[in-house]
């Protein structure tokens, strides 16, 4: 299109500058409403949830009345209250990370690659991955709760057989939330992880297997490498929500108060304690910690141009 | 981020003129940012200090209003999938009066956080009246988010239970005037209990700490009410400033947290707690008298039991509030007179099954079904209602320090 637009200009220097500066100014304009969009929906909070970040208390001392401030130890503050509740965060998020690109693996190999020769059960299966987001990520945490409730047959089986004391439940514990974060991010894996392996080209594992390499060496020097695009999409895509998740792990839900992530104590907070600075210093800190980590994350994988 | 740069000589002109533009481009964001500063200091420039002053009272005009409440608490009945309430349709044909009546408030807290940008510059909540719990009503007549209503024309005000009236931010309840009043205690399912503990039903607050109970036992994340019975099985009188101390309420706290720690305490929630004893998590919860009641009806038998211990329980109220954006107060007045008329009180109770703050109310509810005027949980004698107690106002430090101490059990560490 752009190699048209040349050739109708004709060879004339002036001739060609016109159009060009008039495309430019489209260019901007079409930006416009992007970057309004951003502007109004994504700066002005980040300034706002900054700014609320840094404020004092105003002195009336009644709940929830905080005053414009510079109060950098804010963020120390929160550091030091709530660094279990930051690490658990992490350490969840690894967790059901791992556990889901090990599941997912697997799954989407056997769909991308093994059954490319059967594209109804390709579409199939691509179709029942999908599937949980047509019922509500509430509804589908929720049903978890209920199968694994204190009297259900999963549990009272498992203290049957001894793996559970009789005195000891599923929902509340840490099992039970890497499960539910799991389960509720495995889609997201998935997917990027099925877009790279479609395109393996098969004909590179025969080259591989003919010149003496065994399956699992093929795995590691060529199926592996080339799948690693949709490897980071997809550890990424479920490593930053699930840091921030605060349903999972909330007691209304798989959590109890042993399990709390930071998401629940801003929940915390914010609307119960009022304490509206912490909150948003917890939530600075939560986005530039994920950000540090994914930067350190993108440059250890080279795979800058992924971004 | 060395890519060769296109060779199509346009899309290299483009590129150039955007690296040119970068200043602008980041000038640009500083002005968004300096917008955004504009934005947020304009939000909370009206802090607590100005006073705030009513919106015009447009009734005369207009007769309509809206009304903002908590989920089961109004009488409902359901034909062919549409809700309708005959008390308020009651109040319609009596006075013309349309009410638009909302479930709006599902936890204290979370409306708030809700309205109270609104509520603080005095604006329009989106309800002319709203029924908050009495320690938030507190916190809003102190703010002054409320109101005043005028007595003339709430002539039945003067059925106001007097248990409800001296409270310490609204002495002649010129402000706030009680819906309905909620009791603490509880709500054990009945053959689980005898199974786990080898007993009919719990005799106090103790017994929810039973080993047999382990990991069964839910409290209720209404900090007033749950830390409010332990104290008052610590021998606190919890209406009294003397007596409820920091210390005494950090003792509290201290158990509390022990017995969560140690797994006997396994569910801390709101509104909701009542999935946890129908899917039987829970054994024994402390809960509200009234969902007792609803709990037993979908389930069709006498199920669970509700038992308020010997050492004391909490009581409260949901309140009427006008806020200072609401342009209907007086057609408010009139609703909040209409259900302090006895018989419309009674009709209310039969359904909502809480405490009914109305003076009369039980004899119009002797007229409907005797049995329902003899329940102790709607219609409390003055002997029950010695055993129940208000927790006293707090100052906003120390709503603040109890409020995080609270909160600090319920996320753990």
């Amino acid at each position: 299109m752009a190699f048209a637009a040349f050739g109708h200009s004709g060879g004339s220097k002036s001739d060609f500058k016109t159009p060009r500066k008039t495309s430019v100014k489209v260019a901007m304009a079409l930006l416009i409403p992007g970057m309004l969009y951003l502007g109004l929906f994504f700066i002005t909070p980040l300034v706002s949830l900054v700014v609320t970040s840094l404020e004092v208390p105003d002195g009336s001392g009644e709940i929830g009345r905080y005053a414009y401030g510079f109060e950098i130890s804010n963020y120390w503050t929160v550091i030091e209250t709530y660094w279990p509740h930051i690490a658990r965060s992490f350490f969840y998020a690894l967790m059901a990370t791992i556990l889901g690109l090990l599941i997912s693996y697997p799954l989407a190999y056997f769909i991308g690659v093994k059954a490319r020769r059967w594209p109804i059960l390709q579409g199939l299966m691509l179709t029942l991955v999908i599937a949980p987001f047509f019922i509500s990520f509430l509804l589908r945490t929720f049903a978890w709760k209920q199968m694994f409730a204190n009297e259900s047959l999963i549990v009272t089986t498992l203290q049957s057989w001894g793996v559970l004391a009789p005195d000891q439940y599923l929902v509340g514990t840490d099992f039970m939330v890497i499960f539910g974060l799991t389960y509720n991010f495995i889609p997201f894996m998935t997917l990027p992880l099925y877009t790279s392996l479609e395109r393996l080209d098969i004909r590179l594992l025969e080259a591989g297997s003919d010149l003496y390499a065994n399956p699992a060496k093929v795995f590691a020097r060529v199926t592996l490498p080339l799948s690693m695009p949709g490897i980071i999409s997809g550890t990424l895509m479920t490593f930053i929500p699930i840091a921030g998740d605060y349903v999972n792990a909330s007691s209304q839900f798989l959590g109890s108060s042993e399990t709390a992530m930071i998401g629940n104590v801003v929940e915390a907070n914010f609307l119960r304690i009022n304490d509206y600075p912490s909150a948003s210093a917890l939530s600075v800190l939560l986005m530039a910690a994920i950000l540090a980590l994914v930067t350190f994350y993108v440059r250890r994988s080279g795979t800058e141009d992924l971004l | 981020m060395t890519k060769p740069l296109p060779q199509d000589p346009m899309m290299l002109e483009l590129i150039k003129q955007a690296r040119r533009h970068q200043m602008t481009r980041r000038a640009a964001l500083a002005g968004a940012g300096a917008t955004a500063a504009a934005v947020a200091l304009a939000a909370c420039a009206p802090g607590g200090d100005t006073q705030l002053t009513p919106a015009t009272d447009v009734s005369d005009s207009e007769k309509t209003l809206v009304w903002h409440n908590w989920s089961l608490y109004m009488d409902e009945v359901e034909t062919d999938g549409a809700v309708t309430y005959p008390t308020l349709e009651k109040f319609t044909a009596e006075t013309g009066i349309e009410v638009e009546y909302k479930i709006e408030i599902e936890d204290n807290d979370t409306y708030y956080g809700k309205v109270k940008d609104q509520l603080a510059q005095g604006a329009d909540i989106g309800a002319d009246v709203a029924c908050p719990t009495e320690w938030m009503a507190a916190r809003w007549v102190n703010n002054g988010y409320v109101q005043k209503m005028d007595a003339a024309n709430i002539p039945n005000k003067k059925n106001i239970a007097p248990a409800y009236m001296g409270a310490a931010f609204d002495p002649e309840r010129d402000y706030t005037v009680p819906y309905q009043g909620i009791l603490a205690g509880i709500t054990y399912n009945k053959a689980a209990f005898k199974e786990a503990t080898g007993k009919d039903a719990p005799a106090s607050l103790e017994d929810l700490w039973d080993p047999s109970l382990k990991g069964r036992v839910g409290v209720l994340s209404e900090m007033r009410d749950t830390i409010g019975l332990i104290l008052l099985a610590n021998g606190i009188d919890i209406a009294d400033a003397n007596s409820l101390t920091e210390d005494a309420f950090m003792n509290a706290i201290d158990f509390f947290a022990g017995k969560v720690s140690e797994g006997q305490i396994a569910r801390i929630k709101g509104n909701s707690y009542s999935e946890d004893l129908e899917n039987g998590d829970t054994i024994a919860a402390i809960a509200w008298s009234g969902d007792t009641v609803q709990l037993n009806l979908s389930a069709g038998t006498e199920k669970y039991g509700f038992f308020i211990p010997d050492s004391g329980t909490t009581i409260s109220a949901d309140l009427f509030t006008v806020p200072m954006g609401a342009t209907h107060k007086k057609n408010v007045e009139e609703l909040i007179n209409f259900y302090y008329d006895p018989a419309n009180a009674a009709m209310l109770a039969a359904w909502v099954n809480y405490v009914t703050p109305v003076v009369g109310a039980k004899e119009e509810a002797m007229k409907i079904d005797p049995a329902l005027a003899e329940n102790q949980l709607i219609f409390p004698s003055e002997d029950f209602l010695k055993n129940a107690h208000g927790f006293r106002s707090l100052t906003g430090k120390e709503e603040l320090s109890f409020t995080k101490a609270f909160q600090e059990v319920l996320l753990g560490a």
